[in-house]
């Protein structure tokens, strides 16, 4: 049976259906969005677990995977990353098109973990700004679901100015990324 | 057996190079080697050339804070594939002088060990040809695998005395 997604408020009648474009926009990116796989370690197994045919990430509009930043939407970082890898990170991040929404999977990217150590980066949000931690070491498949269904509900939610309000480039430069404008 | 002759051949000849500091032979009949760092690189060399230890294994450091005047020690591997013959040289170093000759023009493969023990370490290998960082951060202002550095992270904030002991 394929399950379609509601449809906004709105306004219907014989022939027409008038709603605000925002919940249009919302809905249509929330349930289309293009994730960015940045496995790192055992976070990543359980990811590759949550794409295959058990837990289907599919069934939620994920359907393709996108390795290459230009075209993805939502950066899954799931593993532990070591300082090293910090700016590579970033690139990756900088490389991605606007909107773009950040899941940080499991400790060691949440936190760095058990990693307390001084070669490991103490959680991606010293680097990137992050929307949704998931924990567990690792967490479990349908732990990364949930991750990504917050990430629908921030996509769906989310005003259409937001990516030009002054908050957002603020919030931006205090991590050091370059902003347009 | 060829292999105990063979490792008794190679300490005659270091022996009588006058390489040889002291030896010490361990609880797996392996033997450890003591040179000075002066001549090190004569001593590489004549293992490589006359000997036949062709094969750099590894080449590392240690450190050992309690040790005063021989703080720091390089470790190298070698091993002779022909003979089956593995030596371990080991030379101690000062901490006031950590410089140590660099075997890049004996072994290409000690390029990148050599940057390693630099990196964790701090020993200033004389020769090389680009000793820098190799697998830590490049702006990394200290040599973690020191004693005197806390393995843990600074900028870790969720940790605290109370739960974890720091």
């Amino acid at each position: 049976m394929v399950k379609v997604v509601e449809a906004p408020e709105g306004f219907e009648g014989q022939g027409f259906f008038a709603t605000s474009l925002d919940k249009v926009i919302g809905m249509a990116r929330a349930n289309s969005l293009w994730p960015l796989p940045f496995a790192t370690s055992c976070c990543g197994i359980e990811f590759m677990a949550t794409m295959g045919a058990n837990y289907d990430l599919a069934r939620f509009g994920s359907e393709r995977m996108s390795f290459s930043p230009r075209q993805a939407d939502l950066l899954i970082v799931a593993g532990t990353i070591s300082k090293k890898l910090g700016p590579v990170l970033k690139q990756v991040y900088d490389q991605m098109a606007e909107p773009k929404w950040v899941l940080s999977v499991g400790a060691c990217a949440s936190s760095g973990g058990i990693f307390d150590t001084y070669s490991v980066l103490q959680g991606i949000d010293h680097v990137i700004p992050v929307d949704v931690y998931v924990p567990g070491c690792p967490p479990r498949p349908e732990q990364i679901i949930e991750g990504v269904l917050k990430i629908q509900h921030l996509a769906k939610t989310e005003s259409l100015r937001r990516r030009d309000s002054d908050e957002y480039r603020k919030m931006l430069e205090t991590y050091n990324i370059e902003t347009t404008k | 057996m060829s292999t105990s002759s063979f490792i008794d051949k190679t300490i005659e000849g270091l022996n009588s190079k006058g390489f040889i500091l002291e030896y010490v032979v361990d609880q797996y009949n392996e033997y450890n080697v003591f040179i000075s760092a002066n001549n090190a690189l004569e001593t590489i060399k004549y293992l490589n050339a006359d000997l036949g230890y062709g094969f750099l294994v590894d080449l590392t450091g240690s450190h050992y804070p309690e040790k005063e005047g021989s703080e720091y020690q390089v470790v190298i591997h070698l091993q002779n594939l022909v003979e089956n013959s593995r030596i371990r040289i080991k030379s101690n170093l000062s901490k006031d002088n950590l410089e140590f000759p660099s075997l890049t023009s004996v072994f290409s493969s000690s390029n990148w060990m050599e940057r390693e023990t630099f990196d964790f370490f701090g020993i200033q290998f004389t020769g090389h040809p680009d000793l820098r960082r190799i697998l830590n951060v490049d702006d990394m202002d200290y040599h973690p695998m020191r004693k005197e550095y806390a393995l843990e992270d600074a900028t870790r904030a969720d940790k605290n005395d109370t739960f974890f002991g720091r």
